[in-house]
């Protein structure tokens, strides 16, 4: 059987990067994706949990967590198209005023 | 190591999963091309659902990839080929003292990690396997009913709203912003400058 | 290391591995030789001669197809995107390999004949080496697992299968081969939301997700108790049949659904040789553009063995409880009629254009999908 800690510290490790990344990326969807990553690490921790205390709620609430990732990601999508229409350009750092 | 001799074929599978998840989020953080970063965290999804599965959570390892990695991605892969991102130029770090700061940041955020860990122990599996379908069903259609309905409410409001910021406006859409404004007898100068930005937009 | 060996369970690993080589060798014969049927229905009904020239009637014509594609010219273009332009195909194709675990091919437990011999020849076998282990061979099952979320597993690797379509064509680096590819991988999408949806009213009568349960459930009457006739779950005797009309909706739904999840005409403008040269397989030439073709080949046959398990009956037929042999018979049989019902229609219908395709997707099969659940909901609470 493999232990907790090991699951656990695996989605340590892939939050930090999914941090690490969400402070190192310039291009807006590139800085999604890690959110994404974070929300997935997330993910293991509970149904990791959820096994190992023999409740379903972890799974539940993994459930509510990708139906939540999937409508963050579809209007985060929809605003960085809208914001690509206007300012040309994905990269963060020159969006930094509300004037284009 | 006398912990070797003890390991079993689920310590593989873990460990395939696991490596093959962090060298795939690590291609997500350090690729140019977005692309590449989006089949990164393809594979850190498809490992995960594998990790779902080793953990008996069938149900939640097949939402993973219908829901993840068959429709988010796919998602997010239209958008960068509809914006056609092209790979990053390197431009100058503005910050560059931050890379040193980082390093023993990290090291010391794995250290607090292990600490925390060797506290949790290693406490055995529980006996009732909850990852089937019917017991899934069973929690969600009777304890947790309204998050379930708050859900279903979230995501027509997402619908709805994607669909509204991210389409082009249209000529009669204009027409009816300059005529609501003339009418509120707006100054004619901001008329026709926003109309110009609307038409360039 | 032992306990690393102790900890596998190899009868299980090896009967599996087994089982896998000869579905998937059943499903390469099968597709190799819907591709020559394809062409000799199609020849039938367009009144000329399909291929008759290789072997009699033209029956090795598959393995000449395939030695012409190993021996052809691997073009790459110059400007493609390397490492993804190779691995599209590959893409593409395993998810749709990968479905055949759950294909429910016969009843459980079918009788072998021989099987005592065979399973004290493993025995012994294995006691020599030292493994001791205790198969039991005289029944098998036919299936390579029983999933507990087998419907929800099919349609993952369905979306899988997305991902090789539209990394070829933007891969490829060609006006041509980048909207054909979108334009499939939309189209899939889409409708792969009917397909979901117009199961879900099977799913009402089966009550389980698994594959092999839905399939044993309807062996009722004789084994004729299939789902489109009403099912298991509205009830006993007659009352039942009302279930059959959502479930004639769904089975509609469900056809339609699949012919243009699986790109075929009439929904395959994206790769219509007369509207964008071939879609995102214009830049793909010998051994990738066969293994796209066998892709789309192998998502027909996983198609059309979940209508005839869900919808059919699977392996069910008259007769099925005193020769449970002719259980793979049956199954075989609806599914070569699908796949018939596949090339009829492509030699039958005109294009949808790509506007009409869509919006007959999202706008009438989506809300008609739901409909139906909701009717398949009404019917098995009134019945029952």
């Amino acid at each position: 059987m493999v232990p907790l800690s090991w699951y656990l510290a695996l989605s340590a490790v892939l939050f930090t990067i999914g941090v690490a990344g969400v402070l190192i990326q310039r291009n807006a969807i590139v800085l999604f994706m890690c959110i994404e990553l974070m929300l997935n690490s997330v993910n293991l921790t509970l149904v990791a949990f959820s096994r190992f205390l023999g409740d379903v709620t972890g799974q539940l609430f993994v459930f509510i967590v990708m139906v939540v990732a999937a409508a963050e990601a579809a209007v985060g999508l929809a605003i960085i198209i809208a914001l690509f229409r206007t300012r040309e350009t994905l990269n963060v750092d020159e969006a930094d005023l509300l004037k284009l | 190591m006398e912990q070797f001799a003890q390991i079993q074929v689920s310590h593989l599978f873990f460990l395939a999963f696991a490596s093959l998840a962090v060298v795939a989020a690590f291609n997500v953080i350090l690729q140019r091309n977005p692309i590449y970063s989006a089949i990164g965290l393809i594979v850190v999804m498809c490992c995960l659902a594998g990790l779902f599965l080793t953990l008996a959570a069938e149900f939640i390892a097949a939402i993973q990839i219908i829901v993840y990695a068959g429709a988010i991605m796919v998602l997010f892969v239209f958008v960068i080929m509809l914006l056609n991102v092209r790979e990053e130029d390197a431009k100058a770090d503005r910050q560059k003292y931050l890379k040193f700061l980082a390093v023993p940041l990290f090291l010391a955020m794995i250290a607090e990690v292990m600490a925390v860990l060797k506290t949790v122990g290693n406490p055995t599996a529980s006996e009732t396997v909850p990852g089937t379908v019917e017991s899934v069903a069973e929690g969600m259609f009777t304890n947790y009913v309204l998050p379930f309905e708050a859900t279903s409410v979230l995501i027509l409001m997402a619908i709805v709203g994607s669909m509204m910021l991210a389409r082009r406006e249209s000529k009669e859409e204009t027409d009816d912003i300059e005529a609501a404004l003339t009418a509120a007898n707006q100054p004619t100068e901001i008329v026709e400058e926003s109309s110009e930005e609307e038409v360039h937009a | 290391m032992s306990s690393l060996i102790n900890s596998i369970d190899f009868p299980f690993v090896l009967g599996a591995l087994i089982k896998v080589v000869i579905f998937w060798i059943t499903i390469m014969i099968i597709c190799a030789y819907a591709v020559y049927a394809e062409r000799r229905v199609l020849a039938v009904i367009q009144n000329r001669l399909g291929p008759n020239r290789v072997g009699w009637q033209g029956l090795l014509q598959p393995f000449a197809d395939l030695i012409k594609f190993i021996f052809k010219e691997d073009i790459i273009p110059m400007s493609v995107n390397r490492a993804l332009y190779v691995m599209a195909p590959i893409i593409s194709l395993i998810p749709a390999m990968m479905v055949l675990i759950v294909y429910p091919f016969g009843p459980s437990d079918l009788p072998l004949p021989g099987g005592e011999i065979l399973s004290q020849l493993v025995n012994d076998l294995s006691t020599k080496l030292g493994l001791g282990w205790n198969v039991d061979l005289r029944t098998i099952n036919l299936y390579v697992t029983s999933f507990n979320v087998g419907i929800l597993y099919v349609f993952a690797m369905t979306g899988l299968g997305v991902y090789g379509i539209f990394i070829a064509g933007w891969a490829s680096n060609s006006k041509y081969s980048l909207l054909g590819g979108l334009r499939s991988s939309a189209q899939m999408v889409s409708y792969e939301l009917g397909l979901s949806l117009s199961v879900v009213a099977v799913l009402l009568m089966a009550g389980t997700l698994d594959l092999v349960k839905i399939v044993e459930q309807q062996s009722g009457w004789y084994g004729m108790r299939w789902n489109i006739f009403g099912g298991t779950s509205a009830g006993e005797g007659l009352s039942s049949l009302a279930m059959a009309i959502p479930a004639i909706f769904a089975f509609f739904i469900y056809l339609v659904s699949a012919i243009a999840e699986t790109n075929r005409i009439p929904f395959d403008l994206p790769e219509a040789e007369t509207e964008l040269v071939a879609g995102f397989h214009t830049e793909y030439s010998a051994l990738k553009f066969a293994l796209f073709f066998i892709a789309e080949y192998v998502n027909m046959t996983t198609v059309s063995v979940l209508a005839a398990s869900l919808f059919l009956g699977g392996w069910n037929g008259p007769f099925i409880n005193v020769f449970p042999w002719l259980g793979p018979i049956y199954f075989l049989a609806k599914v070569f009629f699908f796949l018939f019902l596949y090339i009829w229609l492509r030699g039958t219908l005109p294009r949808l254009r790509y506007d009409q395709l869509m919006s007959f997707g999202w706008k009438f099969l989506l809300p008609a999908a739901l409909l139906n659940i909701a009717l398949a909901a009404i019917i098995a609470v009134l019945v029952y």
